[in-house]
């Protein structure tokens, strides 16, 4: 990555660049700090865009919205499939948003910048489809009542159930060799992740609004170079929204979505620290919606090995320890070469768990290069 | 043992600095001009995928809307449909007087490539979405519009050489806000690659019109001929070159003869020597090509001004002036540099591996002269080109156009030493003194050691011929032509609809006559071309050049029953006279006449012009000429009276030299290229009357014994020098006509799609010869001077030397 930020032309290309600025924004609220370096003008301060606080007051459905006046935001959709045809499979739908300024403007003149990255991982395949637009125009945006997030002809839309809870969505992107169309549906409440939606992500207290929605039962077709293929499944969605970055010397994150056997769920991260120990979070949900946030220092997420991925060593196992909760799993990913090759690249893959617990889930990880 | 063998090996060139030179100089040449051919050709290929290529209309398919403009909303619809579209807007602005084109992008959907590559970090890309943002625009347009009072309003300009000058390319919001045009767009590019999932146009915007590119990248067919045009001279140069060499090294290998039986005689394996030899050629090979390369470069440099001004004049194509510099284009002249060598050096290779050990040293003085091989090869000759001739029978397209060249060439250089041993045997028959007869007999005897340099001279000699005669025929052709065709003494742009309206009204009682030059883009045949419509008047039957016509063409095409067509669309579409042409959708027109349109890559024809408008009511109707005995007078009033800026008239004398100017660079390349193959020409022959100038002292002795002196040797030696030219001459100039016809009747129809007559050019012939003369004069001076300055010793150690 540093090297693609470094040098974000000429062989990049202005659209890599593009790209790269952000999700440099993107990634400087959790992902990859060493970008947000690359970019002064990012620097670390907010200039001028508003900053989440603790005493949170989320309203709904106006909040499942765009919040122009921070700097970044993204709906963030993964799901754990299964096909008629016995395969695993995982999908990946994400709209990020990245102001240039705070606040919105009509037309060309809109500061907003919206990119889109969908993903389809089997067994033996991993597709990747990344799609970019201007705000202001109607191309790609985010309208919170009815809910729909779209870029182009991907789409994440509401087809009942609460409004609220986002309880009954479509969902749909297509890339080259690739695409999907599912039906999701939820029963559960949403999760606030942190305390009650104020997730802090370092211990200098940068920290952004998150909550999200794990409870997705899926149906729906995937569209494969060898036919049409039936999935069921369940999904996760996530929403966040920012506009610090990280601090300093956090210079990458690993993330975790597990949907538990039980019905419990577990979110986690780990953000790595050149200046010492990584920072931790994680919060446990019970079947019934019910969360448990835990701070630094309660989970542990230790890499048990590593796959060569696109010329770097990237960990694709992991063991995973939540001793409050008496969990002691090994993550093993569906596809170790889960890599999403987009202008700003990192890995994001279904993982499979075994150990005290079983199920599935999903894994993110930046900043290991070689971007 | 090896050390000192490679020491005897190398000390010869010690001795022999000005050989070394020769073979280095030669090789250096050789490759420089085949180096710079390339370097050039990949600039403008690279060029070709860049920026302004990637928004030119024509390059990928577009949408455009009837009314003119394509509202946001209608570009949303159509991406979240699943089409893969990008919004352009263009336009014009003056800043400072100056008319400055504007285009708007969106650089996050745009095509790759669509912004300059050359842009580098000086752009943050969020400052591209920012209030001014950024402007790509040549380096003069960026100076231009440096520091007026009026471009305070412009995005901050970036230079970048891959733009065309007069231009800015900068985001759509900054076009939009300069052009006073928010929320509307002009075309939608549609990208090369389209979701097969997307919906149907007709479903979601189908008021919009789906232009396809023009005729499966017509510029890069084009252009391809025009590339291929270099290279076949690149080609050439670097074959004469490799006479040089070849000559070079033959001497060296043969005057070491001596050398290498020694060595070996010694005990020198055959394998060590000749792994010697080839080290050491390749050494020399490696120090010229690096030599070449370098200079190939510069020359490049030199000439791609040109070659980009011939690529925009005749195709329309934009190439940056400037060269960039590429490793692996390096390495590959290098390359070419070592195989020639090889090539040149294999002949020498070969006998050094089958000479027998104890075969006497002495030098062979080259070869005697073999009648049988002569002929063998004036046969091989005569059958190449044959073969040419008979290439574009059997193809079609510009490589038959080429083989004819190639077969025509390389027949006539192959035949030279049977026409040159032919007429001196001739004239040694008729020689009225010893003397004479000795003179005649002994330029046959050195045939051979001259008859590669005499063809490279042939080669250069014959194309200056055929490519100078090309040009000044079509500069003939083209200068009546234009003067034809420019029928309108004033040419007058509107600048909006209701203004051409008001423009013909203002213009009809000041002037003869007021003729609408309307036209737009309709499917001709199937592939997209310019339809003019035109008016009933006299003045196109009397002056518009028709190369072929029905005897009532223009009555025809008055009374809507009948087409003209361009050469270049009746060439490509194969339609003649009476046959239909379809133009646009519901409407086919027999073709009535052909007319010439040179420099136009198009395909065009010209209706009458009121069924064209009543097909098309969308015609733009802002383009006029105007016929009038006052050409200045009515110009002024135009501006003063009128209003009309000075930049939408323009006066046909301008127009005559605009055009003429583009003509004149179009050819300055080749003019260029001409000039370096002859000096390459003449050098080759310069080395091979020094390499046998330093041979022929065994067979010049005996003569000066008998009593010749030491200056009448001197002056036989260059009159047969000058014989030589003028002879190679004499056979040059049937094939540079032959090879001049090619290009008119066959290279130029496939490359441009016109035909051209040829015109015959005797005084340059004339000069032609002087230079081939002079020369030769300038090559033979060197050995004369230094055979008129051998001691008489040297020419009696000849008899006195147990060789």
């Amino acid at each position: 990555m540093n090297d693609n930020l470094a040098h974000p032309f000429p062989r990049a290309g202005w659209r890599n660049a593009l790209g790269g600025l952000l999700l440099a924004a993107t990634a400087s609220l959790a992902h990859a700090p060493a970008s947000a370096q690359g970019y002064a003008g990012l620097g670390t301060e907010a200039e001028g865009f508003a900053l989440p606080s603790p005493e949170t007051n989320f309203s709904f459905p106006r909040d499942h919205g765009p919040h122009p006046d921070f700097r970044i935001e993204w709906w963030y959709l993964t799901a754990n499939l299964s096909g008629e045809d016995g395969n695993e499979y995982g999908i990946q739908w994400t709209l990020f948003r990245s102001a240039l300024q705070p606040g919105e403007a009509d037309g060309w003149d809109s500061p907003q910048i919206w990119m889109g990255h969908a993903g389809l991982t089997t067994p033996d395949a991993h597709f990747v489809a990344e799609r970019l637009a201007r705000g202001g125009i109607g191309q790609a945006g985010v309208s919170a009542h009815p809910f729909e997030a779209w870029i182009d002809d991907w789409q994440m839309r509401q087809t009942g159930g609460s409004t609220a809870t986002l309880g009954s969505l479509s969902l749909s992107a297509r890339g080259e060799g690739f695409g999907y169309d599912l039906s999701l549906q939820s029963d559960g409440p949403l999760v606030f992740q942190g305390n009650d939606g104020y997730s802090v992500k370092s211990p200098d207290g940068q920290a952004s609004y998150y909550y999200s929605q794990p409870f997705y039962r899926i149906t729906g077709t995937l569209s494969l170079a060898d036919g049409p293929v039936r999935v069921t499944g369940e999904g996760w969605l996530d929403r966040e929204w920012s506009s610090q970055p990280l601090s300093e010397t956090q210079d990458g994150w690993d993330w975790i979505s597990l949907h538990l056997a039980t019905g419990a769920k577990l979110m986690g991260f780990r953000l790595r620290d050149r200046a010492g120990e990584p920072f931790t979070s994680a919060t446990w949900i019970d079947p019934d919606g019910t969360a448990f946030p835990y701070s630094d220092g309660h989970l542990s997420l230790t890499p048990l090995a590593a796959s060569d991925v696109s010329g770097a060593d990237i960990p694709t196992s992991w063991q995973v320890d939540l001793p409050d909760r008496a969990l002691s799993v090994t993550l093993s990913a569906l596809n170790p070469q889960s890599w999403m090759s987009t202008s700003f690249p990192y890995w994001e893959g279904p993982v499979m768990i075994s150990g005290t617990h079983s199920g599935r889930g999903y894994l993110e990880m930046t900043g290991y290069g070689p971007e | 043992m090896r050390r000192a063998a490679l020491q005897a090996l190398l000390s010869h060139w010690r001795r022999q600095p000005l050989q070394l030179l020769t073979l280095l100089a030669g090789l250096a040449l050789a490759t420089a001009l085949w180096s710079a051919v390339q370097a050039i050709n990949a600039e403008a290929r690279r060029s070709y995928a860049q920026a302004a290529s990637v928004l030119d209309r024509g390059t990928l398919a577009n949408l455009t809307a009837p009314g003119g403009t394509i509202a946001t909303d209608t570009y949303a619809a159509l991406r979240r449909a699943g089409w893969k579209v990008s919004p352009v807007i263009e336009g014009r602005i003056v800043r400072g007087g100056q008319r400055v084109a504007i285009v708007g992008l969106e650089p996050l959907t745009a095509p790759q490539g669509a912004l300059p590559e050359t842009v580098g970090p000086a752009v943050p890309p969020q400052e591209m979405f920012s209030h001014p943002g950024v402007g790509f625009a040549a380096p003069q347009t960026v100076a231009a519009l440096a520091d007026l009072p009026d471009s305070h309003d412009l995005p901050r300009l970036v230079a970048a050489a891959s733009m065309p000058p007069g231009q800015i390319l900068t985001d759509i919001a900054v076009a939009g806000r300069l052009l006073d045009l928010k929320g509307s767009m002009h075309r939608l590019i549609v990208l090369p690659e389209q979701p097969a999932t997307r919906r149907p146009l007709e479903d979601v915007a189908p008021d919009l019109t789906l232009t396809p590119p023009r005729d499966g990248g017509d510029l890069a067919r084009l252009t391809d001929s025009f590339h291929l045009n270099l290279t076949a001279f690149g080609l050439l140069s670097f074959a004469v070159g490799l006479f040089i060499v070849h000559g070079a090294v033959g001497l060296a290998f043969e005057q070491r003869r001596q050398v290498f039986r020694t060595l070996r005689a010694l005990g020198l394996p055959l394998g060590t020597l000749l792994g010697m030899l080839l080290a050491e050629l390749l050494i020399l090979a490696l120090i010229a090509g690096s030599f070449g390369v370098t200079a190939g470069y510069l020359i490049a440099g030199a000439l791609l001004p040109d070659v980009a001004a011939t690529l925009r004049g005749l195709y329309g194509a934009s190439v940056p002036g400037s060269l960039t510099f590429d490793p692996g284009w390096a390495v590959s002249g290098l390359g070419i540099a070592l195989l020639g060598t090889l090539v040149a050096a294999a002949n020498g290779l070969l006998a050094v591996r089958r000479m027998p050990l104890l075969a006497s040293a002495q030098p062979r003085a080259w070869a005697t002269l073999s009648g049988r091989a002569v002929r063998r090869q004036a046969v091989a000759g005569a059958v190449l080109a044959t073969l040419g001739a008979l290439a574009p029978l059997l193809a079609d397209g510009l490589v038959a156009g080429f083989v004819l060249m190639g077969g025509l060439l390389l027949g006539a250089a192959l035949a030279l030493p049977f026409f040159l041993t032919t007429v001196l045997g001739i004239c040694a028959g008729r020689a009225r003194s010893a003397t004479w007869e000795w003179f005649w007999a002994d330029t046959r005897q050195q045939l051979p050691g001259l008859s590669l340099a005499l063809m490279a001279l042939l080669l250069a000699l014959a194309t200056n011929i055929g490519v100078t005669t090309m040009v000044s025929s079509f500069r003939l052709t083209f200068t009546g032509w234009l003067d034809q065709r420019l029928v309108s003494q004033l040419y007058v742009t509107a600048r909006n609809e209701a203004d051409g309206e008001a423009l013909r009204a203002w213009l009809t009682p000041r002037a003869e006559a007021v003729l609408p030059i309307w036209s737009l883009e309709l499917p001709l045949n199937g592939t997209v071309g310019e339809v003019y419509g035109i008016i009933d008047h006299p003045i196109y039957a009397e002056k518009w050049p028709l190369l072929a016509k029905v005897p009532d063409a223009w009555d025809r095409l008055a009374s809507g029953t009948g087409v003209l067509v361009n050469e270049q669309l009746a060439r490509r579409e194969e339609v003649s006279l009476g046959d239909p042409l379809s133009i646009g959708e519901d409407w086919t027109l027999p073709v009535v006449a052909i007319y010439s349109d040179y420099g136009n890559p198009l395909g065009q024809a010209i209706t009458g012009l009121d069924p064209l408008q009543a097909g098309h009511p969308e015609l733009p109707r802002l383009r006029h000429g105007v016929l009038t005995d006052d050409p200045d007078g009515l110009l002024t009033a135009l501006r003063e009276d009128f209003g009309l800026p000075d930049a939408n008239m323009t006066h046909q004398a301008n127009l005559k030299a605009f055009s003429m100017q583009v003509f004149e660079r179009t050819f300055a390349v080749t003019a260029a290229l001409n000039v370096l193959t002859l000096a390459v020409a003449a050098f080759a022959i310069l080395t091979s009357l020094l390499t046998l100038s330093a041979m022929r002292l065994p067979q010049l002795a005996p003569v000066w014994a008998l009593g010749l002196t030491r200056s009448h040797l001197a002056r036989m030696e260059v009159v047969r020098s000058l014989a030589l030219a003028a002879l190679t001459f004499v056979l040059a100039l049937p094939t540079g006509l032959l090879l001049a016809w090619a290009l008119l009747a066959v290279v130029n129809v496939e490359a441009f799609g016109w035909r051209l007559p040829m015109f015959l050019f005797p005084a340059q012939w004339l000069a032609l010869f002087a230079l081939a003369l002079l020369a030769a004069l300038i090559a033979a001076a060197l050995p004369v001077r230094r055979l008129a300055r051998t001691a008489p010793a040297q020419f009696l150690k000849v008899f006195a030397d147990e060789r």
